[in-house]
């Protein structure tokens, strides 16, 4: 066993460190890759699953003999909440699954279930707070207030704070007032949710569309009376989760209990409105700000008052990430929840901190606008309130961020700027933080008498690179190029791997492979080293040999290594536990967004011209697969800033959007530009491995937003900004 | 999706024969980009779709012996975009550009497209295209003139504006088997007022062939979509203009269209007369826009789409006087 597990130099990394295409780039590029969605099995059933018209209601009847009826139609399940008075709280809920010969038949039987309800009262218009206090739909979501001077031991504790902040407020040079908010979107998984199942042997086989291979086996067990070793859970390759599929779901197991009782395998993905409803949604977040800046512009005091829903239980946004990331030594923060009648959130990339980030530097970059201030001069004076330690490293990714997008040479004040007709063009910024802990992961390593090499970790690729990541790391550690390393993943069979959620997955697998690589290889040069006669602690593997590190004459091919193994294969299983210390891995990342817009003023359509990212995540393994993490998250971004929007009628609260024909999302068309750039010094490399599938995604609302404002003159208070919500906004100005 | 007969006639009169005569029992098949979608959702349910698309007759651009340009009903929205008889027409053109997708470009037809179904999201989510759904709900997208009867849903036809402008006909065929109709395109669209009527005039048995415009002489047109992205999303206000112009640069004819305004393509006669007798300038194409809107009703949610139809109105008369529109 090695010593201490760590990273190779830069300058001693042949392969890690470096552009790799993706191994699966080809198949999946040509469509050779199948999806949980192209997996179909020998006389498989079509499931169908039907949805609640009304968003919320009192079932008093729920009528399948039609869709029994139904030609082609083999089995009905009316699931526990389609049963006679149960009450539903908002559309789409599933009630009943139809299987069928085909899709087209199991849609028509679909199609022929009757329901018969009492309605209701709908509350869905989760902007608008004081409606949802007149309907009885608020709830308090806690606070926190902290502030520089203490209170007495006699002193009332709000009292003192509300006098206390209230001073605050008036020895401050600048108070700003502000208003803010980011409505609820959805996940929007090109693959919806779904699983293929079936039967063998009392035990089940389930490919599920998932970002935890490793733990939706347990949850099929549980549901189903059996254990985790009778559940076979496999997901080779999954078109996007974002958060939101780390579970069977009920209609998973729905899909699972239809195919017990007809004996076949049934089919069930989610159809693409349902997706949308059911698939996952992100809590929206409204807020009231006031703050106070010295004449540097430096936030002394905060107070702000947010809402919001998460759906049907209340939520929205969590308070303990207000204000975000720039936290004035001085605040108040409080909190009221909204049970609106739509579907329960799921984790969003990022949770919280895209709406938190949305929802406060705004206020700051409006502050910059009421004192005449460039943005950046701003921002970087508020460094100084940065809660995690990373003032420096912000300080240093906005000069590269700076340089990238020309800040200096194309700033202008607010609504200041030159225009071309009726288009006018703006900078903003916005900057984020995030964990990316490594997740726990165990990883089983085989190499062969014959060089082979070959390795099985229950994780899964979302798309991201983890295998090609996974092969990296482990040609890295045995000095093998990254094609003679077989990488096998997406199975619960293989070993332990967490989910892929919270930006877990490459440190995990970093973790798992690097460790299982260095155990394995210190096994090869024991042997190796009695071959070649030298200490083993001497060996190092490099380009396909074993070598002495100081004199490279005395050496031995991988393959000639490999045969002295033996005739079985070495195995070797390793393990990292979440939360360990360990020097391969770190958590605690930030990054720096600036973006350049255009508007025109006269029908409020924004473009962006150039988006910069800038981003630190410790140890950067493949700077291509990496830098693609950040390009999604951005037109994730871009998306979510310009376009995306759960539209809920107010009256039905029917989410009338559920379409991709209606939901709107950018195309490649919208993205404009994008430059992004790995921050990656010496001082962050030697940190490890740190995730950055979410962070990316935390600062585009914001910096979007900002430079909209930057570029009209005036605030856009709402995300998305749509058309109509600029125009309105220039209205009021 | 209900099980429906499919018949795939090789000729006009076989299309005729195969139609039925009964409201929704039979849907025509003209690319499918919109019916498929509507089939799959049981919005529409017939019991036979009949495909046009292979009728050579409906497959042709051709020039008449007038002059006019008489295009297939279907014809895909890709082959009139390259065809360089349509080079003089560049409203249609345009229209064809926004759609900013090569599939529904290449799969859609012009007869398709015209005969499209409402976007309406009340609609498309089983609420029925007409009733009190979009008065005070969800109706950003809705119509802002011509809403007073029980239909707010606008017209989605990107390319009828354009027709209208530049005086193009429909052929229909049908009921009988010899009958055949033109009729101007203004007069093809309705605004239905009960749930029996279609956004069209068409009855059951008939079929559109061809869409005839007639020789440009002379005239310049445009179209100007307002559109947040570069996808295929639907744009938020738009208008199509032609304008003939005397030898002094004075307008002497000019017909303005808006697209996605009412339940049908709205041409602005108010707008027209602003513009007759007079140049173009930014001033004056402002003024033909404000009239366009002037009886303008918004609903609850789309006050906005005021603002956007006007300055369509603004942007396709500077266009089609070859100036620069001033946005994006």
């Amino acid at each position: 066993m090695p010593e201490e597990y760590s990273w190779p130099s830069r300058e001693a990394s042949a392969v890690i460190g470096k552009v790799h295409d993706r191994l699966d780039g080809v198949v999946k590029s040509t469509g050779a890759a199948k999806y949980t969605y192209d997996v179909n099995l020998k006389n498989q059933l079509i499931a169908v699953a039907y949805g609640s018209p009304y968003a919320h209601c009192k079932i008093k009847s729920l009528d399948v003999s039609g869709a029994e009826k139904t030609p082609g139609v083999v089995h009905v399940e009316v699931l526990p909440q389609g049963k006679k008075d149960t009450e539903i709280e908002w559309e789409g809920e599933l009630l009943a699954v139809v299987a069928a010969e085909s899709e087209a038949a199991a849609r028509e039987g679909v199609s022929k279930i009757k329901i018969t309800v009492e309605e209701l009262d709908v509350f869905a218009d989760e902007s608008n707070l004081t409606a949802a206090e007149v309907a009885g739909r608020t709830g308090k979501g806690g606070g926190k207030a902290e502030t520089v001077n203490e209170p007495g031991d006699d002193d009332d504790e709000d009292e003192f704070v509300e006098k206390e902040l209230q001073r605050l407020f008036d020895e401050s040079k600048y108070v700003l007032e502000g208003e803010y908010g980011i409505d609820a979107i959805t996940h929007c998984c090109l693959e919806p949710h779904g699983a293929t199942v079936q039967w063998k042997d009392g035990k089940l086989e389930a490919y599920l569309s998932t970002q935890n291979v490793s733990g939706t086996d347990e949850g099929f067990a549980r549901d189903l009376e059996l254990t985790a070793d009778d559940v076979h859970v496999q997901c080779e390759y999954i078109g996007g989760g974002f958060g939101s599929k780390f579970a069977p779901d009920y209609w998973g197991i729905a899909a699972a209990r239809i195919s017990k009782a007809t004996g076949r395998p049934v089919k069930l993905m989610l159809q693409r409105d349902q997706e949308l409803k059911l698939g996952g949604s992100r809590p929206s977040g409204y807020i009231k700000v006031r703050l106070g800046a010295d004449e540097n512009g430096v936030v002394q005091v905060w107070d702000s008052l947010q809402w919001g829903s998460s759906g049907f239980r209340g939520g929205g946004v969590s308070h303990s990430v207000i204000p975000y990331v720039l936290v004035p030594p001085n605040y108040r923060r409080v909190s009221t929840t909204i049970k609106s009648n739509t579907a329960n959130a799921r984790a969003w990339r990022a949770p919280n901190h895209p709406q938190a980030c949305a929802m406060s530097q705004t206020a700051l970059d409006d502050l910059a606008a009421k004192m005449g201030a460039d943005s950046y001069d701003v921002f970087l004076a508020n460094l100084v309130n940065a809660t995690n330690g990373k003032a420096e490293v912000y300080r240093a990714e906005m000069e590269v961020g700076a340089k990238l997008i020309d800040w200096k040479a194309k700033w202008h004040p607010h609504g200041k700027g030159p225009s071309r007709g009726a288009i006018v063009d703006g900078l903003g910024m916005g900057l984020h933080t995030w964990g990316g802990t490594a997740n726990t992961s165990s990883c089983l390593l085989k190499i062969y008498p014959d060089g082979g090499v070959e390795s099985f970790c229950g994780t899964q690729d979302l798309g991201t690179g983890t295998r090609t990541v996974c092969a990296q790391v482990l040609a890295e550690t045995l000095g093998l190029e990254v094609g003679q390393v077989k990488v096998n993943i997406g199975s619960s069979r293989y070993p332990n791997s967490g989910a892929s959620g919270g930006s877990t997955t490459v440190g995990a697998v970093c973790e798992s492979h690097r460790r299982a690589g260095q155990d394995a290889v210190a096994k090869v040069f024991d042997l190796a080293a009695r071959e070649l006669g030298v200490d083993a602690s001497v060996l190092e593997a490099v380009g396909g040999q074993i070598r002495d590190s100081a004199n490279h004459q005395k050496r031995i091919s991988w393959r000639k290594a490999c045969s002295l193994i033996g005739l079985k294969p070495l195995e070797v299983t390793s393990n990292y536990r979440r939360g360990d210390e360990s020097p391969l891995t770190d958590s605690g990342v930030g990054g720096v967004q600036m973006a350049h817009v255009e508007v025109d003023k006269e029908t409020g359509v924004i473009k962006i011209k150039k988006f910069v990212a800038v981003q630190d995540q410790g140890l950067v393994i493949n700077p291509k697969t990496c830098k693609s993490q950040i390009y999604g998250a951005v037109i994730m971004g871009i998306a979510a800033a310009l376009y995306e929007q759960r539209v809920t009628d107010p009256q039905s609260g029917k989410f009338v959007n559920a379409e991709l024909s209606d939901y709107k999302l950018a195309r490649l068309g919208d993205v404009g530009e994008i430059v992004v750039e790995l921050y990656e010094p010496d001082s962050e490399r030697i940190r490890g491995v740190i995730g950055n599938g979410e962070p990316p995604a935390i600062s585009p609302k914001a910096a979007i937003a900002n430079a909209v404002a930057n570029a009209l003159g005036v605030r856009v208070p709402t995300i998305p900004m749509t058309p109509k919500r600029v125009l309105d906004a220039l209205a009021k100005a | 999706m209900k099980a429906f007969e499919y018949a795939a006639p090789r000729t006009e009169a076989e299309i005729l024969q195969v139609m039925s005569a009964e409201p929704g029992a039979t849907e025509v098949l003209a690319g499918g980009t919109d019916l498929v979608g509507l089939m799959k959702k049981m919005l529409v349910t017939p019991d036979r779709v009949v495909n046009i698309m292979d009728v050579p007759t409906l497959k042709t651009i051709d020039e008449l012996p007038d002059g006019s340009i008489s295009i297939g009903a279907a014809v895909t929205l890709d082959l009139i975009l390259d065809h360089p008889y349509l080079d003089v027409y560049p409203a249609v053109k345009q229209a064809i550009r926004g759609i900013n997708s090569m599939q529904l470009q290449c799969q859609g037809t012009l007869g398709g497209e015209i005969c499209q179904r409402p976007r309406c999201w009340f609609y498309r989510n089983g609420l029925g295209l007409l009733g009190t759904q979009a008065d005070q709900g969800a109706n950003q997208y809705h119509a802002i003139l011509g809403n007073a009867g029980p239909a707010k849903f606008v017209n989605s036809s990107r390319i009828a504006p354009a027709l209208i402008a530049l005086d193009a006909q429909v052929r229909v065929i049908g009921p009988g088997e010899e009958d055949e109709a033109w009729l101007p395109v203004s007069e093809f669209f309705r605004t239905p007022r009960h749930d029996g009527q279609r956004e069209h005039v068409l009855q059951p048995q008939q079929v559109v062939t061809h869409v005839i415009l007639p020789p440009i002489a002379g005239r310049t047109c445009a179209t100007y979509e307002v559109r947040d992205s570069e996808g295929p999303d639907y744009p938020l206000a738009a208008a199509s203009v032609a304008l003939r112009f005397d030898g002094f640069g004075i307008i002497h004819e000019a017909k303005v269209v808006m697209g996605q305004v009412a339940p049908t393509p709205w041409n602005s006669q108010e707008a027209a007369r602003l513009l007759i007798g007079h140049a173009v300038d930014s001033q004056r194409a402002e003024q033909a826009g404000l009239a366009a809107v002037r009886m303008a009703s918004p609903l609850s949610e789309n006050q906005y789409k005021v603002q956007l139809a006007k300055v369509a109105v603004k942007r396709a008369v500077l266009l089609a006087a070859g100036q620069d529109p001033g946005g994006f």
